[in-house]
This record gives structure tokens, C-alpha cells and sequence, in this order.
């Protein structure tokens, strides 16, 4: 027992979470008997994860005290470029290697304006979310591509052959564990960190801190991409309205992953837990008939939460302490 | 004689505590109308504190404050403000994208018979203003671009709509030009002879008895004394200050210097400072003095990387090289300890090992991208112990550390990268007397081991006793150099406040 | 006292002081070079497509973003205080179906009661966005990223998968936005003075001029007594307002009204504000700029279909607006830095 409250009292959030992904369980196994099947879990994970996939670089970038809303549209672009340049004949090996060169341009647009020009990220990802998503609608209409092959569409639904673990997941593991390494590990992740608490000194201990938030960026645009051309193999079509509105669970899954708005703070353990709390949730609810929209619901509650949820427990906080003080001095008296 | 008047404002057992910190215990302070009283102290003494009180920012936790011999709650500054207290902050608080005007009335624009915001008469009485003042600024402008100068000049004008009758201004002088301080000078007298009450906090012992009927002195959280500036000697306001004789201050051992390491010439940053060339040999100590905002600074954030010159040449070990960022300074074994250590020093939330590893991660560290938790342990712990940081050890967190203690992980942390060149910016200042001799000690034996030391310093004493040769700086020309054998005090004074035009110029 | 304001009035301010007349100069450069943009377009696009010049276009346009320029006043609002409001579309939808909705159910419902219910959404969900930021200190940005999903879910339970379409209400309500006064359509008069009674509104009343003073220097406004936590709230709660009211005005407008209504209109206002010259930062800008810029972009829409250009454009034009006005703005404020730095020290 009291190992579990000396867990609880080092890891206050991540066992949160924890209690959170029990509760969807649970939540889950009431709103439909297929919930808790090895082949619903392997649907689960399908179905996250490009959102997984784009929530590792996003987990860098708000560390570092940045953040890109345009995550979302550098996926609809790439997946629309996937979509055009297959349908032109080019080979597979082209197809994917174009998509991939557009998500580096993009995250080299977002990381110039921001660490060249020196311009808010939240305005200018706001502003490339609608210019990228824009293209995409100026390439692609509202026309559709589906005639991928065989090969390019298993990639995305195809499991590892003997068991029920799709393909994407075992990229996706191979990345998190990559990630995780480089955050917790690295120098690279020292920097990180540190340019997130305080830029400045940052500078002035020698950190390349534009160098390293514009390759930030880039990363976040590459594995967009990446992101595109799976989602794009796993629903067999190429449009440009591909995932609108994704960066709202790539996001929430940050934050209440633990991470701090503000920068400096947060760890990819957290952030993982909270994928399969906001994945297994999205899947229980589908089970259950209810649309993706409303499902939007219950995840931007959930990432206001994130954020009013800690303002309001150290609101408590500071009022308890104050009222000790005040007891303990007016015992004193 | 007349029966002497009323106080104004009079602070009887003042305390306030932070945490385990007693910032202020039981000060009592009288402030008379149309007198200018001093108050000084090292940093960490509480003259800050006791400013925000009065200014309705924090309340004390025991004692009461009294206008004329009422008793009022200052909870707010709101509240403070209509107490008649205005407060002139180190930094200024208007609102850049506002004009002049607006600034000094925000919150009590003038109305029309309508309701509707008097913009005419807004600008009238701003220009009435400044021209009871004897001040010519253009009410129109934003005051984005303003001078600080400038800006505390609408402070004042601020205060004075207000008819407050007591006005306290907590280091002034900081940022401006000697000119300048003389035209705040003469407004504030013209306030005296309006009667209002005037409470000058300034670590600046000279303009305190230039401006300053009374002082009083704080330390460690007490008044120890107040008395009449004509009562007092430079001397003893320090021995006050202090509590402390100051002969073993300054330990400085005697280095012969070897070859010039930095060599710069005509460094020029636009707009900044112009023509700026000396040179610093291995084991010497250059001491870089003059008013805050001559260039010192910005002369070494450009040969620290942090800015780019527009014009001249630096040279290392006699070859000519570029300095584009401090990665690069870094390369060239040039290491900076920055003025403002808890903005640009340190990273408050990182542990002391992890702040002093931090320029070393990729060459000291790291293996294979992967950073070395043991052998950072090990750099720290060699450091930390050499500079004696007091520390529940070096997985602390900074942000608990005394100023002094914080200084040396700073300098430790620059230590740790092995420089030829180190340049210190008020690297003692904020720091308790006894960290300060420390600090003074490790400057000297890097001198005597062959590191090249700029140090640039405002606490002119420092500079005198530490440095081998001494560079003045005003208003971002080199003014003068002395060497240790005949500067003093006057002299560098004279040279700083631009009144010296053929120094001694190599 | 009379002579000593002529003295200073006739005294040369030195350079040195007010080196800073530029700074007042740029902003009103700013609106005078939209105007500029504004006339070139026309004249452009007009030489070509002379149908594109007529009084009639030129009505089109403005009815075009009137309902952008209601909900451009709210965001105003809420930009000066530093903060945004990306839920300002999802309001708008939501607001557009429940009035529409109201009306195809209820045909007989007085307009007004109709107008009062979209706005009292609006409001009500302003002010959570309001709660949420000044009460809760949740960022803005997260702030709203939930809310403008949380809103727009709503709008779908809501709606249930169904739509009201232009058969479905009575006419008076679809002539709410159409109805001439004075020849000029009623949507346009709405707009216009919405815009017209904010502009006073912060231009000359004390409180208007706070919202300035909070965006500017927040610390400062605190410490002069502003109540900062309530002007902010206050401004949040007037732009779920605005936008409500614009939904109804949207309802009436588009006749046909399902749950994804007005998708995508925060990306919209945000572009026509920041071309507008509101300073993104908070601070500075005016109803006016956003005002031109909205008109400006909606010209661009307009002159889209005239030259023959896809509609898909549009999207990626706002984007680009966006992206270019604060690269603009940028230039500018660095290039003001240098040159006071310099003016300064002479």
C-alpha cells in the first residue's frame, strides 16, 4: 500500500491518468460488448494512430514554449499530394518521398516566420492551418483519389502477420520509444526543456534556440506528413477535407498529458497515457453511436480541463495555506 | 524655531515575511511634506519590499501606516493611489501604445458635459502639466519611444495629477544619463517646494547627498539608523549599511600579465556605442566603469555573440575572428557572466548540476547524444565545492539559493567550459558582503591563473580595487583609461559623466 | 497660466523628445494603406470586369461581410485586451440553427423573440469563454480551441442531423437581412452601426479606453486599478454576444441552416482583424481598421468568381492575408525600434 501512495505522490498526474484510462475502460465495457476484444483494440489503435504519431513532435514543441495549430492541414495537404501525384503515375517510392519534402517545407515555413521574423507560433499556425488547407482544397477540389494499390492500403490497415498489431502501431512504437529517448535522455532534450523555461538564458549558455525550435517545426511538418500518408492508406482515399479538426485531439492529448502550456514542463510518459485515454474514449463512444462531432464534446472539455482543472487545485491550495498560516499565527497571539 | 510639522505619512512596526524569509522586521518611518529622505541598503535589506507595501502591492503582516494621523488600509494600489501614495518603479509601468497624455489620465480621462471622454481638454492639462514642470515633451507622442528618461518624467507628471502628496521613487537614477539625473533632480525639488513628501530609495551614495534632507539606513530587514544628511559621512552610511569594517573586501593579489588574449578595435554597434578598441592580456583584470547605459554591457553581449557589431574587429590571440552567437564566443573559449543572472544567468527551475552543465552538455557530458548523468554529477559536485556554494546539494533547484549562492553557480557554470576569456557584468551585484569577498577571491585567482577578466562593474570601489587597468565609458565611447597605479575615484567619475575629452587613450 | 501653455505650445519640441511622432504617424499609415490596397483592387479587377465596379457589386460586397464585420467587432474586442476568441464561428452556427430552427418550428414566433434567443445563446456561451479566461486563467487559445469543438458539438446534438432550408421559415424572417432602408439593405445598417456604436464605444468612454490599457501593459493597467479580470470577462461575453446576434442575421441570410453552419468563420475574422491592424499583441488597432479589413478580404472574395478564379481560393487567401499582415507589421515595428534607437542617441 505504501508503495502505491509513494507512486501516487511522485507521479500525481500520471496516476490520474492512469484512473482516467481505467474509467474509460470501464465506460467502454458498459457502451458495448465488443469494447474490451483484441480486435477492437487493434481497430482503437488504427484509428489514432496518425494523431498519436503527430502528438510526439507536438509534445517537443510546447516543451520548448511554442506550438503549431497546423498540424492537421500539413496532413490534408500531404495526403492530397499523395492522392495527385499517384494519380499522375508516378511510382510509390515518388509518391511517398513528395508528400514527405512538403511536410519539411511546410514545418520550414512555420519555423522561419517564427524564429526568423520572430512572430507569435499561434498566429502564424493559425494562419498556415488555413493556408495549407487551402492549397490542398486549390489542388484537390472536392474531388476524391482512391485507386491506391493493394500494397500502399495494407501498409495502413494490414496487422503484423500471426497477431491483431497493426503496422502503424509498430512504427508508432518505434517513434515513441525514439522520442521518449531523445526527451529524457538526450542533450537534445536538455535543451529542449531549458529553452522552454527561460529562452534567454537558454541563449546564453550557448543553445542554438532558433536552430533548434525551426528543426522543431520541421519535425512536427515531417511526421504530419507521415501522418497523411498513413491515414491516407488506411481510408484508401485522398481528399482535402483528410482529417479537419485533428489537432484538436493532438493537442488535448499534450496537455492533459501533463504538459504545460506555457513551456518547460512535461514528460512523453504522460503524454502516452493520455493517447490511449483519448483514444480508447473516441473508440468507446463510436461503439456507442455517437458521431464525431458530438465526441468533440467530451475531448475539448477535457482540454479545458487540462488546464482549469490544476488552476483551480492550486487556487485550493493557496486558500488552505493561508488559512493554516493565519490559524497557526492567531494560535500564537 | 516653528513647531515642526506633521508627518505625512508615518509607518509604525512594519513587518513582512516570505515564507521563511523575515523581509521586513518592525521598521517605523516618518515622512514629512516637502522633504526629500533617503533610503538605502544593500539588496535583500527591504527597501523593496517596504516600497511595494506603500504601494498597496503587498500587505504587511503586522504594523500600521498613518496619513496624517489616520490610519489606512492599503490593500490594493488603487487603494494606495488614493491615499495620495504615487510610486515611481525601477522599471516604468505606461502603457507604450498610449500617447503621453493618456497615460498620465488613464483611468481618469476629463469629460464632457455628454459623458464622452474630453479628448481637448486631456491634452491641455497634460501640456499644463509638463509645463509647470519646466518640461518640454510633446503630450501627442506614444511613449513607446520614449527614453526611460523620458518615461519617469510622465511618471512624475502622473503623480502630480494626482495631487499625491507623497511620491516614492525607488531607484531613479539607474538608467539615466547624468544630464537626465540632473533634470529629475531639479523636478524633484520643485515637488518639494510643493509640499509633497518625498522618499528616495537609491543605492547611489553621492546624489543622495546631493538631493536628501534625511537617510535612513537599512539592514537586514531593520532601520538601523536615520539622521540628517548634513549629520553623516560617506563612511559611516556605509558602516551602517554594512555592519562591517571593509578592509578585507577586496583581495586582490598582484598577477604579471602575459599575452594580449582579446584584442578589439574600433568595435562599433549603431546607435549603441562607436569606436570602441582595447586590448587584455592573459592574468589581467580590465575594469570596465561608468554609468548605467554608457555601452558596457552591450560592448560585451556583441563580443559574446548575443548582438552583432556593425563595424570594427575582434581578434583572438591575434587572429581576427567571427563572433555570430554565443556558440560560437564559446568556440573561441569566451565566456560571459550575464548582469541580470535570474533572467539571462540561470534557469530558475532547473536543478544547480543541471544549470552548471548546461554549456558543456554536447563537450563535457554526453556520449553518443545521451547525457551523462554521472559525469555531470561529478563536474558539478568538483564546482560546487571549489566556489563553497551553500546548497542542500546539487540536485537543489536554484530558485531556493541566496543571491550570493547563485552568483557562484553562475560562475561555476562558466568556469566549467574552460575560458580564456571571462567577462563578468556586475558579477557582485545583489549579493550579501560576505559572498561578494568570495566572489572577489575566485576573480583574483583566475587572474592569477592566466584568464583574461573584463569586469565590468557600477560599485566604483570594486572596480578601483580589483582592476590592473580601468576603461571609462560614456554614452558609448571609451572616455578613458587609467591604470591601477593612478585612477581614482574623481578621475573615473569625471571621465564617466563625460566631462574629461582627452583621456588617457592608447 | 494662459502664457505658459502658449510658451510651450510655440516652443520646438528637440528631436531627441519626440522622436516618437513616427510611431502615431505608422498607425495611421496603416489604414491609409489598406484604403490604398482597397482602391487598387477595385480599380484592377474593375478595368477588367467592368460588371465588378457597379453599385450594385459594390452593395453585394458589403453584404457579403456584414455578418463578418459583426462578429469582427466582437473579436476586436477581445484582440485589445491580448487575448482571441476562436470559438466565434461555432456561436454563430450554433445561434444560426437554433434561430432558423425556432422559426420552421414555430412559424408564428414573433422576430424579435427569435433575434433575443440567438443572442441570449450568445451571450451564454461568451461568457463561459469569459469564465474560463479571466475566472479560470485558462489561456485564451486553449480556452477557445475547446469551447469553438465543445460549441460545435452542441450544435450537432442539437440539430440531430437535420437542416432548415428557405421553404421552411416565414418570409419575415428571410427578409430580416434584405429589407431595404433608405436603399440600402438592413444587413448592412446593422453592421454599420454595431460598428459605429463600438468605435465610440472605445474611442470615448473611460472603460473603452481600459481595454487598451490592458492589452498594452497588463501589469500597469493592474497597478493603476483597472479590474482587468472583469473588462476581460466582459469582452468575451460581447463577443459570444455579437456573434450571436450574427447567427440570427446568418440564419436569415442563408435560408438553408444545418449544424456545420458557418464552419471555418473564425479563421475569417481573425484575418480581417489582424489586416485590420489590430495588433495581435493587444493595444492597439480600431473598429474602423477591422472593419477594412474585412472589407478588403471580402472584396477579394468578391472579385474571385469576377476573374474567374475558384472559389477554393478563398481559404488559402485568408491564410496567406493572415500570415503576410503580421509579417508586415513585424517589419515595421523592428524598422521603428532602429530608427528611434538612432534618433535617440543623437
Amino acid at each position: 500500500m505504501k508503495h502505491i501512495w509513494k507512486f501516487v505522490s511522485a507521479w500525481p498526474w500520471e496516476t490520474l491518468l492512469v484512473v482516467l484510462l481505467l474509467l474509460t475502460i470501464v465506460l467502454g465495457n458498459a457502451l458495448s460488448p465488443y469494447f474490451l476484444t483484441p480486435f477492437n483494440f487493434s481497430l482503437m489503435v488504427e484509428d489514432f494512430v496518425e494523431k498519436a504519431l503527430m502528438a510526439l513532435p507536438m509534445t517537443f514543441i510546447i516543451i520548448a514554449g511554442e506550438i503549431d495549430l497546423s498540424v492537421a492541414s500539413v496532413l490534408g495537404l500531404a495526403s492530397v499530394l499523395v492522392g495527385v501525384t499517384w494519380h499522375a503515375g508516378m511510382p510509390l517510392w515518388l509518391v511517398i518521398g513528395i508528400a514527405l519534402v512538403v511536410g519539411v517545407a511546410a514545418g520550414l515555413l512555420n519555423g522561419a516566420l517564427v524564429t526568423r521574423l520572430g512572430l507569435p507560433s499561434l498566429v502564424v499556425t493559425l494562419g498556415t492551418l488555413a493556408l495549407f488547407r487551402g492549397l490542398a482544397f486549390v489542388i484537390l477540389g472536392d474531388q476524391a483519389v482512391s485507386d491506391f494499390p493493394g500494397a500502399f492500403t495494407n501498409f495502413g490497415i494490414g496487422d503484423v502477420p500471426g497477431t491483431l498489431i497493426p503496422w502503424s502501431f509498430v512504427l508508432f512504437v518505434l517513434l515513441a520509444l525514439l522520442f521518449m529517448v531523445t526527451l529524457h535522455w538526450s542533450w537534445i532534450g536538455r535543451q529542449i526543456y531549458a529553452t522552454g523555461l527561460n529562452k534567454e538564458a537558454a541563449r546564453f549558455a550557448g543553445i542554438g534556440v532558433r536552430r533548434l525550435k525551426l528543426l522543431l517545426f520541421i519535425l512536427s511538418g515531417l511526421i504530419a506528413a507521415l501522418a497523411g500518408i498513413i491515414f491516407t492508406a488506411r481510408i484508401s482515399s485522398a481528399r482535402a477535407d483528410n482529417a479537419i479538426g485533428f489537432e484538436l485531439d493532438v493537442i488535448t492529448v499534450v496537455l492533459l498529458g501533463g504538459v504545460n502550456i506555457f513551456g518547460g514542463r512535461g514528460t512523453l510518459v504522460g503524454v502516452i497515457l493520455s493517447l490511449f485515454v483519448i483514444g480508447a474514449l473516441r473508440n468507446a463512444l463510436g461503439l456507442a453511436d455517437v458521431s464525431g462531432d458530438v465526441q468533440n464534446i467530451v475531448v475539448g472539455t477535457l482540454l479545458v480541463l487540462s488546464v482549469l482543472g490544476p488552476n483551480i487545485v492550486q487556487r485550493i491550495q493557496v486558500v488552505l495555506s493561508r488559512r493554516r498560516l493565519a490559524a497557526e499565527s492567531s494560535k500564537q497571539a | 524655531m516653528a513647531k515642526p510639522p506633521e508627518p505625512t505619512i508615518e509607518l509604525v512596526g512594519i513587518a513582512k515575511q516570505f515564507g521563511a524569509v523575515q523581509a521586513l522586521r518592525g521598521v517605523d518611518l516618518n515622512l514629512y511634506p516637502g522633504e526629500v529622505h533617503a533610503l538605502v541598503g544593500e539588496n535583500g535589506a527591504g527597501k523593496s519590499t517596504l516600497v511595494k507595501i506603500l504601494a498597496g502591492i503587498y500587505r504587511p503582516d503586522a504594523g500600521s501606516i498613518k496619513i496624517d494621523g489616520q490610519v489606512v488600509e492599503l490593500h490594493n494600489p488603487a487603494q494606495a493611489r488614493n491615499a495620495g501614495i504615487a510610486v515611481i518603479h525601477q522599471e516604468p509601468t505606461l502603457f507604450p501604445d498610449l500617447n503621453v497624455a493618456e497615460n498620465v489620465y488613464m483611468g481618469r480621462h476629463p469629460r464632457d458635459r455628454f459623458g464622452r471622454v474630453d479628448w481637448k481638454h486631456m491634452y491641455q492639462e497634460g501640456e499644463r502639466l509638463f509645463a509647470s514642470l519646466d518640461v518640454k515633451l510633446n503630450v501627442y507622442t506614444p511613449v513607446q519611444g520614449l527614453s526611460v528618461a523620458d518615461q519617469q518624467l510622465v511618471e512624475i507628471a502622473k503623480a502630480l495629477s494626482l495631487q499625491s502628496r507623497v511620491l516614492i521613487m525607488d531607484e531613479p537614477t539607474a538608467a539615466l544619463s547624468a544630464h537626465e539625473v540632473q533634470e529629475l533632480f531639479t523636478i524633484a525639488k520643485q515637488l518639494r517646494e510643493r509640499g509633497v513628501a518625498i522618499l528616495f530609495v537609491s543605492h547611489r551614495l553621492e546624489e543622495i547627498f546631493e538631493l536628501a534632507e534625511r537617510v535612513t539606513v537599512f539592514r537586514d530587514g531593520s532601520r538601523v539608523a536615520t539622521a540628517p544628511i548634513s549629520e553623516l559621512t560617506t563612511e559611516q552610511i556605509i558602516h551602517q549599511m554594512v555592519g562591517r569594517e571593509l578592509e578585507t573586501l577586496y583581495p586582490k593579489t598582484d598577477v604579471e600579465p602575459g599575452e594580449v588574449i582579446l584584442d578589439v578595435r574600433h568595435l562599433t554597434r549603431s546607435g549603441v556605442f562607436e569606436d570602441v578598441s582595447f586590448q587584455v592580456r592573459q592574468g589581467e583584470i580590465l575594469g570596465f566603469a561608468g554609468l548605467v547605459g554608457a555601452g558596457r554591457t552591450e560592448v560585451a553581449r556583441v563580443i559574446f555573440g548575443i548582438d552583432r557589431a556593425d563595424a570594427g574587429e575582434i581578434r583572438i590571440g591575434g587572429k581576427p575572428v567571427q563572433i555570430h552567437s554565443p556558440e560560437a564566443a564559446m568556440h573561441y573559449r569566451i565566456s560571459y557572466v550575464p548582469e541580470d543572472r535570474r533572467q539571462h544567468g540561470l534557469i530558475m527551475d532547473f536543478s544547480i548540476a543541471k544549470n552548471m552543465t548546461l554549456p558543456v552538455l554536447l563537450r563535457q557530458t554526453s556520449q553518443l547524444g545521451l547525457v551523462n548523468r554521472r559525469r555531470e554529477r561529478e563536474v558539478a559536485q568538483d564546482y560546487s565545492a571549489q566556489l563553497q556554494v551553500r546548497s542542500a546539494g546539487i540536485d537543489q533547484l536554484v530558485k531556493a539559493l541566496s543571491g550570493g549562492n547563485q552568483q557562484k553557480v553562475v560562475l561555476a557554470k562558466w568556469l566549467i567550459t574552460n575560458p580564456s576569456v571571462l567577462i563578468l557584468d556586475e558579477p557582485t551585484r545583489g549579493i550579501d558582503v560576505g559572498s561578494k569577498a568570495e566572489v572577489h577571491r575566485i576573480i583574483s585567482e583566475l587572474a592569477r591563473k592566466g584568464l583574461a577578466i573584463i569586469l565590468i562593474s557600477s560599485e566604483l570601489p570594486e572596480v578601483l580595487a580589483m582592476a590592473d587597468r580601468v576603461l571609462v565609458m560614456h554614452e558609448g565611447r571609451v572616455a578613458a583609461e587609467f591604470t591601477h597605479a593612478d585612477v581614482d575615484q574623481e578621475k573615473v567619475m569625471f571621465a564617466a559623466t563625460g566631462q574629461v575629452t582627452n583621456g588617457n587613450h592608447q | 497660466m494662459a502664457t505658459t501653455s502658449e510658451h510651450v505650445r510655440g516652443t520646438t519640441y528637440p528631436p531627441r523628445r519626440s522622436g516618437s511622432r513616427l510611431v502615431g504617424l505608422v498607425s495611421r499609415v496603416r489604414e491609409l494603406g489598406l484604403l490604398v490596397v482597397l482602391a487598387l483592387i477595385l480599380i484592377i479587377v474593375g478595368v477588367q470586369v467592368p460588371q465588378f465596379f457597379t453599385i450594385s457589386n459594390l452593395v453585394q460586397i458589403l453584404l457579403s461581410v456584414s455578418i463578418l464585420a459583426i462578429v469582427a467587432v466582437g473579436e476586436t474586442l477581445v484582440v485589445l485586451t491580448r487575448n482571441v476568441d476562436l470559438s466565434v464561428g461555432s456561436i454563430v452556427g450554433f445561434a444560426a440553427f437554433v434561430a432558423a430552427d425556432l422559426f420552421k418550428q414555430h412559424p408564428g414566433t414573433n422576430l424579435l423573440l427569435g433575434i433575443l434567443l440567438g443572442c441570449a445563446l450568445g451571450l451564454a456561451l461568451g461568457t463561459i469563454n469569459g469564465l474560463l479566461v479571466a475566472a479560470g486563467r485558462v489561456p485564451a487559445i486553449v480556452a477557445t480551441l475547446g469551447t469553438l469543438y465543445v460549441y460545435r458539438g452542441l450544435d450537432f446534438l442539437y440539430a440531430r442531423g437535420n437542416q432548415v432550408s428557405a421553404s421552411d421559415v416565414p418570409e419575415s424572417f428571410l427578409s430580416l437581412a434584405t429589407t431595404p432602408f433608405l436603399g440600402i439593405p438592413a444587413l448592412i445598417w446593422f453592421a454599420a452601426i454595431i460598428a459605429l456604436i463600438f468605435a465610440f464605444y472605445l474611442r470615448s468612454t473611460r472603460t473603452g479606453r481600459e481595454f487598451y490599457a490592458i492589452g498594452s501593459n497588463p501589469d500597469a493597467a493592474r497597478l493603476v486599478g483597472i479590474r482587468s479580470g472583469l473588462l476581460i470577462f466582459a469582452a468575451f461575453a460581447l463577443s459570444g454576444l455579437l456573434s450571436g446576434f450574427a447567427g440570427v442575421l446568418w440564419g436569415a441570410r442563408f435560408a438553408t441552416v444545418d449544424a456545420t453552419a458557418a464552419s471555418g468563420l473564425e479563421l475569417q475574422v481573425i484575418a480581417a482583424v489582424v489586416v485590420g491592424g489590430v495588433n495581435i499583441f493587444g493595444g492597439s488597432g480600431t473598429i474602423f481598421g477591422a472593419m477594412l479589413g474585412a472589407i478588403v478580404l471580402g472584396t477579394i472574395d468578391n472579385s474571385l468568381s469576377f476573374l474567374k478564379v475558384s472559389q477554393f481560393w478563398l481559404q488559402a487567401i485568408d491564410g496567406a492575408a493572415i500570415l503576410i499582415a503580421v509579417t508586415i507589421d513585424a517589419f515595421i515595428t523592428r524598422w521603428l525600434q532602429r530608427l528611434l534607437i538612432i534618433r535617440r542617441q543623437r
